[in-house]
């Protein structure tokens, strides 16, 4: 079964300085550690939210000063682009950032080095993932310049203007849009099945259910949401596809069809998909919180099966975002129950975060800002949410900024704020460097207060009743008056000064991996077993004869009568404290 | 070399095993959501029936036959392989991979008459979701066959004997959404 711990011991040493030289360029490509595919995600996502954000300072410039010529666009911007733009920014932020950074790229690293494995259960299927994963980002980066370019339908491609060229007015950049997004849910399959398994069935020695890290947990039931709600869309993709192409008419009332049978499967799988983004961000958020306020977690059962009714309710609130299209009233009175029912558990759990924190010993690292700032702005989002939940209120706020403002309350604590604070914390592991607090606390900072400032002026353009997906509101007298323009030009501005703050980060991360000081294995004094093992991690995560067991949960912090305040999972009970620690001498720190 | 990962087995249950159950979870969801378009279009439209008329109920039945069959030469393979037999685990894999010929066969020759007389997957709701949903199907019953003949492959040199049961597994499903499909296609005229 295992190798003699010999070669392995002396293969990783080469297989690390794999990625020079022709040849190993080869060997990085297919390479089976889940930590270099991890790194391939984390990447290919963080160039995609460049892309992302590049798109979001193009449309807000046209907001902002209608009809002039955008620097870096190369132009105005025409309503057709406008619409592809911000069609695309929502697919690539949700689809080709969220889910690669969060779910992919911090799924793959953490699930084995904290359940005690050395990889995957199937690393080949993990790296298939990744390249299947690969080719969408292509399709999808491709879609931007076919003729008629990228496609104009909007992120939820709504039929039939995203079914019939006619309307939407790109023929090429629909289809393969939808060809791209599909390529990317079989690689997320890919990458679940690996996720689930991986947990289920090769935690270390030890280590029970209710031993499992948080994040792990919930990057697995994300993992199950994912793949039991993507199903039908797949389906409804593959007739979204025949309509565009061959002419079929299932979302066509024309020929029998109905155009709400895709707001029906896209939503089954598109409230769900809230859940498989927010629970990944969620777990990291609640590692940080336990490990700065050096206090268990308040509740970690509770927690788990919190985060399980969370994700059995979220299949029963999708059509609150089809108020307005024509249902049953009688069904909207139910989905109104069920949606706020579900922000019951969702507020359970930013009070475990809060009960956590009392009465622990904070310490506000840049990572600890981060996960704290997850909790207070998540908090915004999901109150907005009550008043969307609700039919009535619905009715009024639907289509307008408001619910734009709403939904980037939720999506950017997750997907930046919770990817920010995940980078920092585990940057010392994944790179073997200290991150720089000062510039980190400054890019924080910078990032969180122009946030605030872009999103909040969007509530009240929502509440003003200005209605999105309009290039240009000088176009329309009733929507242009009441000041509205220069609450357009505030959040623009603050938005320049946002995305000007991120080259801090990319200063930061660049100067921290040359220069920065060298980390120790366990830099914040956690429990869970990635620290325990180098810092990065050699092939294999520990030396095979080393594998880690497990002896406790991973909370153990301020344990009374203990001499240090964190007890890691893998020393035993009645251990000395300092462990002799067998391989410092020969690779050591 | 397998990790050590791969050779752990925390909850009881071989790793393999559990990934093809997960997989066919996901993939229920994907037939599931299909059909459950179809069945609430055919509710209502009650004309739809006439196009379901034209289907043939017999040749249906014979490929449900043959279906059927080639799942009781899969279980034989899976009882072949417990007993370590994999020469014979391999002899009625390839009965399987038979039996999924002569479906897709029967198939080509149905699609054929049907789009030669005229009704093609854009004639109308109905011919939209049969050519999808067998289509989907269709996809399904090759590449199964195709995996299932590398397993054969494998299996006739005695390696590998635990994959003769998961594909058998997935084999059993493609069965099973038949079983759904057959009825909803070609039996409710």
């Amino acid at each position: 079964m295992v190798e003699p711990a010999v070669d392995l011991t002396h293969g990783h040493a080469h297989d690390d300085h794999a990625h020079h030289g022709p040849q190993g360029w080869l060997k990085y490509l297919w390479s089976t550690d889940h930590k270099v595919i991890a790194m391939q995600y984390m990447f290919t996502g963080m160039f995609m939210a460049l892309v992302g954000g590049f798109m979001a300072y193009v449309f807000r410039m046209q907001l902002a000063f209608p009809d002039i010529s955008v620097p870096g666009w190369g132009g105005v911007v025409s309503m057709g682009e406008y619409n592809s733009l911000v069609t695309n920014h929502g697919t690539i932020m949700i689809f080709w950032v969220a889910m690669p950074v969060l779910l992919a790229a911090f799924g793959n690293y953490l699930i084995p080095l904290m359940v005690g494995a050395d990889d995957m259960v199937f690393p080949k299927i993990n790296r298939l993932s990744f390249q299947v994963f690969f080719v969408s980002t292509i399709v999808i980066l491709a879609s931007l310049f076919v003729e008629g370019g990228g496609f104009a339908g909007a992120w939820t491609a709504y039929p039939p203007l995203s079914a019939d060229a006619t309307y939407n007015l790109t023929p090429l950049g629909s289809t393969l849009w939808v060809i791209g997004v599909g390529l990317e849910f079989v690689a997320f399959l890919l990458g679940g099945i690996n996720f689930i398994t991986t947990l289920m069935n090769s935690r270390a020695p030890g280590m029970r259910a209710f031993d499992v890290p948080l994040v792990v947990w919930m990057i697995v039931v994300a993992s199950i949401l994912f793949m039991l709600s993507v199903g039908p869309l797949l389906a409804g993709a593959i007739m979204l596809v025949f309509d565009q192409t061959i002419g079929t008419g299932f979302y066509n009332p024309a020929t029998g069809g109905d155009p709400i049978l895709w707001q029906h499967l896209f939503w089954f799988f598109g409230h769900p998909e809230v859940y498989v983004v927010l629970l990944p961000a969620m777990g990291v958020v609640i590692e940080i919180i336990t490990t700065f306020a050096r206090k268990k977690v308040f509740g970690y059962r509770i927690v788990i099966f919190t985060v399980v009714a969370t994700g059995v309710l979220s299949f029963f609130v999708w059509a609150h975002h089809q108020f307005i299209a024509g249902i049953d009233p009688r069904m909207a009175n139910i989905f109104t129950i069920t949606t706020l029912l579900i922000s019951v558990p969702i507020a359970e759990l930013c009070f475990v975060y809060i009960a956590t924190l009392y009465g622990g010993s904070i310490r506000l690292t840049t990572p600890m800002l981060w996960a704290l700032a997850f909790v207070a702005e998540f908090l915004i989002g999901g109150v907005t949410g009550i008043f969307l939940g609700a039919a009535g209120a619905d009715i009024y706020f639907h289509d307008t900024y408001f619910v734009l403002a709403h939904f980037h309350y939720t999506f950017f604590p997750i997907a930046i704020i919770g990817t920010y604070a995940a980078f920092t914390y585990w940057f010392p592991k994944m790179f073997g460097k200290m991150m720089d607090d000062r510039l980190g606390k400054w890019h924080f900072w910078l990032t969180i207060i122009p946030f605030n400032m872009i999103f909040i002026p969007l509530f009240v353009l929502g509440m003003g009743g200005q209605h999105r997906r309009i290039s240009n509101y000088s176009s329309f007298s009733e929507l242009a008056g009441d000041g509205f323009q220069s609450v357009r030009i505030f959040a623009t501005i603050s938005l320049l000064i946002m995305l000007a703050a991120q080259l801090i980060f990319f200063y930061n991360c660049w100067k921290s991996w040359r220069s920065g000081p060298k980390a120790p294995k366990n830099p914040w004094k956690a429990n869970s077993l990635e620290w325990t093992t180098e810092s990065p991690p050699p092939h294999g995560n520990w030396r095979p004869d080393r594998m880690p067991v497990v002896y406790r949960g991973p909370y153990e912090y301020s344990v009374p009568d203990r001499e240090e305040d964190y007890w890691p999972q893998n020393e035993p009970d009645g251990a000395p404290l300092q462990v002799v620690d067998p391989d410092a001498g020969e690779q050591g720190r | 070399m397998r990790p050590i990962a791969t050779t752990r087995a925390a909850t009881g249950t071989e790793t393999g095993k559990l990934a093809v159950w997960w997989v066919l979870a996901s993939e229920v969801v994907i037939f599931g959501g299909l059909l459950a378009s179809y069945v609430m279009f055919r509710l209502g439209h009650p004309e739809w029936a006439d196009a379901a008329a034209v289907t043939n109920t017999h040749i249906g039945a014979f490929n449900t036959f043959v279906l059927l069959t080639s799942s009781l030469t899969a279980v034989l393979a899976h009882q072949a392989a417990e007993r370590g037999d994999g020469k014979s685990a391999a002899k009625f894999l390839y009965f399987t991979i038979g039996g999924a010929a002569v479906f897709i066969g029967v198939k080509t020759y149905e699609w054929w008459y049907e789009i030669s007389h005229g009704y093609t997957i854009t004639s109308n709701g109905f011919w939209a979701f049969y050519y999808t949903a067998a289509g989907l199907h269709a996809f399904h019953v090759i590449a199964g066959a195709i995996i299932m003949a590398f397993v054969a492959r494998d299996a006739a040199k005695n390696l590998e004997l635990h994959r003769v049961e998961l594909i058998g597994i997935y084999w059993h499903f493609v069965d099973i959404v038949w079983i759904f499909l057959f009825p909803l296609l070609y039996i409710a005229k």
